[in-house]
C-alpha cells in the first residue's frame, strides 16, 4: 500500500475521534460515540500496519492481542469505585509508551545519521523520513522527541503516584521532600540544561538524565498534592498524556498522532480548568499543593452538632415531599451507592421527589459520582449539576449529605477568611432540614470546620454510610 | 418549685392557663402544679380532672398566689394581683407592657420577674411558645364561624331541587396568622375567598390556602415585611388611596368581610369606610378583629354586634379566643408549657432565668427589680430579608445598548486573541522549516477543534470522557508500530513494549467506557 492510502485512513480516523468526543455531549449519543472511537482506532492501527515502513506486523498483532486480553480483563473486573485508579494507571502506560517511542526516535536518528548516502537511499518509512532531514530539521526533531520524552516521563511517574494514592497504596496526604518546590524547580532547570546539551552533542546520556529529572518531577509533584485535589491531578495527567502523544507525533512526522494528542491534551486541559473553577482555586495553586495561607482568623463556629438516629431520619423522610441527596467521596469509600439508590427507589415509589445534587469536584475524578450512581441504576435525569439545583434548596424539605464535606461548607460564602472562601458550594443548608451522614466529627480534606454541622436545621447521622443507610432502609417501606 | 394558675378575674374570660394535659408535662419538668378551685370550669376542665392529673386544687386565689413560686395566667394581671407578687415569684401571662407602665412599675417595686407572653420574639425557635399566634389562629377561625352564624345563607354554592344557591363571597383583609386562619376556614366551608394584605410577599401563602389574592394597581415599591419582624407597618397615603379604591370596587360584591389589620402599638387603620358599608348588600356581615384597637371599620362598636340601617351586621367582639375556651386554653397552656421547658433546661423543677437566651430575654419585662422592656432587637432576623431585585428593568434601548457593548467587547477580545495567535504563528513560520510548519498547522487546528468539542461534553459524562480520551491517547501505538520494523534490537524491544502497553490501554479504555455508558439510564 502506498502512502496515500495511509493518509486517507488517518483523515477518516481523525474525524471519527472528533465525533467520538463530540458525542459525549449527551448520554444517549455517547453510546454511539464510543463506537466511533473504536472504529477510528481500528482503522488507524490497520492503516499503519499495512502502511509503509511497518515491519514485523505479526509481532505487533500478537502484542496488541496480548495487551487487549489484559485490557479486557481489567475493564470488565474493575469496580466503579475504582475508576479513578484505573484511569490514572492507564495514563501511566501511555506516558511510558511515549517515553519509549521517543527513545526510539533518538536511536533511529543516530542509526540513520551513521549511514552513508548510498544506504540512506535504500531506506524506507520512518527512517527514510529521517534521512531527508537537514540540520535545522534534525534539531527541531530532537527538541520534539525530548519534549515528548519529558512529558511522557512526568505523566508516567505522576500517574503511578496518583494511582497509588487513589488506591490507598500510597498515603493520600500531601507529602513533600525537604526543599519542596525548589527541588522541582531545579529538576526542571536540569532538564532544560540537558536539552541544550543534547542538542549540541546528540548523545543519549543527556537524554537519559533529562528523563530521570522528569520522572522525579512527576513523582514529587503528585506526592505533594492531597486526595481531594485528585480530580484536577487526574485530568491534568490526562492532558499531559495527550501532549506527549502530540510531541511524539511531531518527531515522527505523523499527523494523526498530532491531531489525537492535541484533542486529548485540550480535553484534559478543559477538565482541569473546570475542576479548578469549581474549587475557586488557580491551577498553579492546586499543582503546588495544599491550601494557601488565610487572610485572618476563621469565623467562630457557634452551637453544637446534634446527632439523630435512623428512626428520626426515617420519620423526617416520611413527612418530606422533596428530597435532595448530596453524595461525596465518602459514599464511594463506604460503597454505599447501592443503598442510596435503593433509598431513592423507595422514596420515589412513595411519590416523593428525589433528586441528586452533584458538585463538580465531588469524588476523586471528574464525574465520579455520576458514574457511581449510574452503576446503581439511578436514572440520570434526576442527577443534577450544582448550577441546575442550587436554587431549589429553599423549596426542599430534606437534604441528605452523604460523605461530602467541603463542597457543602457554608463558610465558603459566609466567612471571607476561610481558606475555601469564594468556592462555589451546594447551598444545602437552605433546605428545611439537613441530615449529614458522616463517620465522625472530624473535618474534611481541607481541615476546616464546617459550620453546616452546627446549624439549627442540621442533624448529624453518625456512622458508616452504608451501615447507616442499611438501618434506615429497614424503616422505610 | 411550684407552678400555679389562678382563676381569671377579667369578666367573661373563660380561658385558663393550665390544663390537666399541660400539668402532666409540667410535672415531667420537675414542677409541682396547683390550680385555683374552679379556674378551668369555664373552659370545660373540672377540678376533678385536675386532681386526676396530680394537680393540687387550692380554694382561694389569695392562698394560691401565696403558695406557688410561678404564676401562669392568661389576662393581663390587675393591681390586686400584682400586689401579691414578691421577689421570689415569677409571673407568666399576657402583660401588654407597651401600654401598662404602672403594671411594670408595680412589678418592679415588688422585685418579681415577669414574662410577657406577647413579647416572645417571632423567631422559628420560639414559635412553639408564640401565644399571640395561637390566639390569632383561633380568632381567625372563630371570626368566620361568627360571621356564618349571622349570615343568612350558605357559604358554599349549591344547586338543589329547590333552586340554585350562589356561593358566599368572603373578603379577608390582612393575611397575618388570624387572616390566614380565617381564609382557611372560609375556603373549607366552600366560600369564594378573596384576601388582601399590604405585604405582597404573603400573596403566595394566601394562594396556598386556596384564596385569591387581591392585587392593587400600584407602582410604588411595597414594603418588605422582613424589616418589621413579619408585621405590617404604616403605609403611604397614596398606597392607602389605591387600597380603598379597590375595596370600594369590591364592597357591593362581597357578602362577608373579615378585617384583621393591626399595626403593632398603633390604632387600627380604617380600611372599611362608612360608604363601603353603605354599598354592601343587606344581610352582609362584617367581622372586625381589630375592634380592640378602634376597629378597621369606624362603625364597629367594641364587644358588641350591631346592625346598620341598610341591614349590614357588624361584629366587634374582642373575646374570640375566650369564646372557644377549651381550644384556646389547650393551646395557651401548651405555649406556657414550652416556655417553662425553655426556662428549665435541666428539667429539675428549678427556673433558670437565662437573660442571655434571645427568647427569654425578649419576653422578660421585669427581672430582679429592674424593668427590662423594651428588649434589644433579636440577634436573628425573624424572616429572611427579601432579595431586592438586583437590576431594574431595562428599557429596550438600554438593553440593545448593553448587547451592543457586550458584542463589541467580545469581538474585541476575540480579535485580540486571533491577532496575537496569528502573529505568533507567523513568527514561528518565519524561523521554522516548511516541513515543521505543516505539522504545526495541523496541531493548532486540532487543539482548536478539541476546545470547541470538549466544552459541549456534559458534566455527568466527565469520567467516560476521561476513559475515552485515555483510550484514544494510546494512538501512540502508531509510533511504536512504525518503529518496530526498522532498526536495531533495542528499538524493536522498546517499540514492542510500547505496542503492548498501548494495546492494554486501547481495549481497557474503550471497554470500560462502554461499560460506564451502558449504565446511564433514563427514568
Amino acid at each position: 500500500m502506498d502512502f496515500g492510502f495511509t493518509t486517507a485512513a488517518y483523515v477518516v480516523a481523525a474525524v471519527l475521534f472528533i465525533l467520538s468526543l463530540g458525542g459525549l455531549s449527551g448520554q444517549e449519543s455517547a453510546k454511539r460515540a464510543v463506537w466511533y472511537g473504536i472504529v477510528g482506532m481500528a482503522i488507524a492501527v490497520f492503516a499503519t500496519l499495512i502502511g509503509p515502513g511497518a515491519g514485523l506486523w505479526w509481532l505487533s498483532i500478537i502484542l496488541i492481542a496480548l495487551g487487549g486480553m489484559i485490557g479486557y480483563q481489567l475493564a470488565s473486573k474493575v469496580e466503579m469505585t475504582q475508576m479513578p485508579e484505573l484511569v490514572a494507571g492507564m495514563h501511566a502506560l501511555v506516558g511510558l509508551a511515549a517515553v519509549f517511542v521517543g527513545f526510539n526516535a533518538h536511536f533511529e536518528l543516530g542509526n540513520v545519521m551513521a549511514m552513508d548516502e548510498a544506504t540512506k537511499k535504500t531506506l524506507e518509512g520512518f527512517a527514510a523520513l529521517l534521512a531527508k532531514k537537514d540540520g535545522v530539521e534534525i534539531n527541531i526533531l530532537r527538541v520534539e522527541a525530548a519534549l515528548g520524552i519529558w512529558i511522557g516521563a512526568v505523566t508516567f511517574t505522576g500517574s503511578v503516584i496518583a494511582y497509588g494514592k487513589l488506591s490507598g497504596k500510597v498515603t493520600s496526604a500531601a507529602t513533600k521532600l525537604p526543599g519542596g518546590h525548589l527541588l522541582n524547580a531545579s529538576a526542571a532547570a536540569l532538564s532544560l540544561i540537558c536539552l541544550i546539551w543534547y542538542l549540541n552533542s546528540g548523545g543519549f546520556f543527556p537524554l537519559l538524565i533529562l528523563t530521570i529529572a522528569a520522572l522525579f518531577i512527576g513523582y514529587h509533584l503528585i506526592m505533594g498534592i492531597g486526595g481531594a485535589d485528585m480530580p484536577v491531578v487526574v485530568s491534568m495527567l490526562n492532558s499531559y498524556s495527550g501532549w506527549a502523544a502530540a510531541a511524539i507525533g511531531f518527531s515522527l512526522g505523523n499527523d494523526l498522532l498530532i491531531v489525537v494528542g492535541a484533542l486529548v491534551g485540550s480535553s484534559g486541559a478543559i477538565l482541569s480548568y473546570i475542576m479548578c473553577k469549581a474549587m475557586n482555586r488557580s491551577f498553579v495553586s492546586v499543582i503546588l499543593g495544599g491550601f494557601g495561607g488565610t487572610a485572618g482568623p476563621a469565623m467562630e463556629v457557634e452551637g453544637e452538632q446534634i446527632a439523630i438516629d435512623a428512626e428520626g431520619v426515617a420519620t423526617a423522610l416520611d413527612e418530606a415531599d422533596s428530597v435532595i441527596i448530596i453524595p461525596g467521596y465518602g459514599m464511594a469509600v463506604a460503597q454505599a451507592q447501592q443503598n442510596v439508590a435503593e433509598l431513592t427507589r423507595r422514596l420515589r415509589a412513595k411519590g416523593k421527589e428525589v433528586r441528586f445534587a452533584i458538585h463538580p469536584v465531588a469524588g476523586r475524578l471528574p464525574g465520579h459520582m455520576n458514574v457511581l450512581l449510574a452503576e446503581a441504576k439511578v436514572p440520570y435525569d434526576i442527577v443534577m449539576e450544582m448550577d441546575e439545583i442550587n436554587d431549589d434548596f429553599p423549596d426542599t424539605d430534606v437534604a441528605i449529605v452523604i460523605g461530602s464535606n467541603d463542597i457543602v461548607n457554608p463558610a465558603a460564602q459566609e466567612d471571607p477568611n476561610s481558606p475555601i472562601a469564594g468556592m462555589p458550594v451546594l447551598e444545602c443548608w437552605k433546605a428545611k432540614q439537613v441530615f449529614v451522614s458522616k463517620r465522625g466529627q472530624g473535618t474534611g480534606y481541607s481541615g476546616i470546620e464546617n459550620p453546616l454541622f452546627y446549624k439549627e436545621n442540621t442533624r448529624m447521622f453518625y456512622g458508616d454510610a452504608k451501615a447507616s443507610l442499611d438501618t434506615l432502609l429497614t424503616m422505610i417501606n | 418549685m411550684k407552678i400555679g394558675t389562678p382563676k381569671e378575674i377579667f369578666e367573661g374570660e373563660a380561658r385558663v392557663a393550665m390544663t390537666p394535659a399541660s400539668a402532666l408535662q409540667l410535672q415531667k419538668l420537675g414542677y409541682d402544679c396547683a390550680i385555683e378551685s374552679g379556674a378551668g370550669l369555664a373552659a370545660g376542665f373540672s377540678d376533678a380532672t385536675y386532681e386526676e392529673a396530680g394537680v393540687e386544687v387550692i380554694k382561694t386565689a389569695a392562698a394560691l398566689w401565696k403558695e406557688v413560686d410561678i404564676i401562669a395566667k392568661v389576662r393581663q394581671p390587675n393591681e390586686t394581683e400584682l400586689k401579691r407578687l414578691n421577689g421570689d415569684k415569677t409571673l407568666i401571662s399576657f402583660f401588654n407592657p407597651a401600654g401598662n407602665e404602672e403594671g411594670m412599675e408595680l412589678a418592679k417595686s415588688k422585685g418579681a420577674n415577669v414574662i410577657a407572653m406577647e413579647m416572645v420574639p417571632r423567631i422559628s425557635r420560639a414559635q412553639k411558645m408564640d401565644a399571640l399566634s395561637s390566639m390569632a389562629n383561633i380568632a381567625g377561625y372563630r371570626a368566620v364561624i361568627e360571621a356564618g352564624n349571622n349570615f343568612g345563607r350558605f357559604f358554599t354554592g349549591q344547586i338543589t331541587a329547590a333552586g340554585k344557591v350562589p356561593p358566599a363571597k368572603v373578603l379577608v383583609v390582612g393575611a397575618g396568622v388570624a387572616g390566614l386562619a380565617a381564609i382557611g376556614t372560609s375556603t373549607s366551608l366552600g366560600a369564594i375567598t378573596l384576601a388582601f394584605d399590604v405585604r405582597p410577599e404573603v400573596a403566595e401563602q394566601v394562594e396556598s390556602m386556596g384564596a385569591e389574592f387581591v392585587y392593587l394597581d400600584f407602582e410604588e415599591e411595597q414594603q418588605d415585611g422582613a424589616a418589621t419582624g413579619g408585621y405590617a407597618s404604616v403605609s403611604s397615603p397614596e398606597f392607602r388611596e389605591a387600597q380603598l379604591a379597590k375595596f370600594r370596587e369590591l364592597a357591593p360584591e362581597v357578602d362577608i368581610v373579615i378585617t384583621t389589620a393591626l399595626i403593632p402599638n398603633r390604632e387600627a387603620p380604617e380600611l372599611w369606610t362608612e360608604d363601603m358599608v353603605a354599598a354592601m348588600k343587606p344581610g352582609s356581615v362584617i367581622v372586625d378583629l381589630a375592634a380592640e384597637k378602634g376597629g378597621n371599620c369606624k362603625l364597629t362598636v367594641m364587644d358588641e354586634k350591631i346592625v346598620t340601617e341598610n341591614g349590614v351586621t357588624i361584629i366587634g367582639y374582642t373575646d374570640f379566643p375566650s369564646r372557644m375556651a377549651a381550644q384556646a386554653s389547650t393551646l395557651y397552656a401548651t405555649n406556657i408549657r414550652h416556655m417553662m421547658t425553655d426556662l428549665t433546661p435541666e428539667k429539675d423543677g428549678q427556673i433558670n432565668h437565662n437573660m442571655e437566651d434571645d427568647v427569654i430575654r425578649g419576653a422578660t419585662v421585669t427581672h430582679q427589680g429592674e424593668i427590662t422592656f423594651p428588649p434589644p432587637p433579636p440577634k436573628v432576623a425573624a424572616i429572611a430579608a427579601q432579595k431586592k431585585p438586583e437590576v431594574k428593568e431595562l428599557t429596550p434601548e438600554e438593553k440593545r445598548e448593553q448587547e451592543v457593548a457586550e458584542f463589541k467587547a467580545q469581538t474585541k477580545q476575540q480579535v485580540t486573541l486571533l491577532v496575537v495567535g496569528a502573529v505568533l504563528l507567523l513568527g514561528v513560520g518565519l524561523v521554522a522549516p516548511a516541513s515543521f510548519m505543516q505539522h504545526f498547522i495541523v496541531f493548532v487546528l486540532a487543539v482548536f477543534v478539541g476546545f470547541q468539542v470538549i466544552w459541549n461534553v456534559s458534566h455527568s459524562l466527565h469520567t467516560p470522557l476521561m476513559a475515552v480520551t485515555n483510550a484514544i491517547s494510546s494512538i501512540i501505538i502508531l509510533g511504536a508500530v512504525m518503529q518496530i520494523g526498522s532498526g536495531s534490537f533495542l528499538v524493536i524491544l522498546l517499540a514492542a513494549i510500547s505496542v503492548f502497553f498501548a494495546g492494554i490501554n486501547i481495549f481497557g479504555g474503550f471497554l470500560v467506557t462502554r461499560r460506564m455508558l451502558a449504565m446511564f439510564q433514563k427514568s
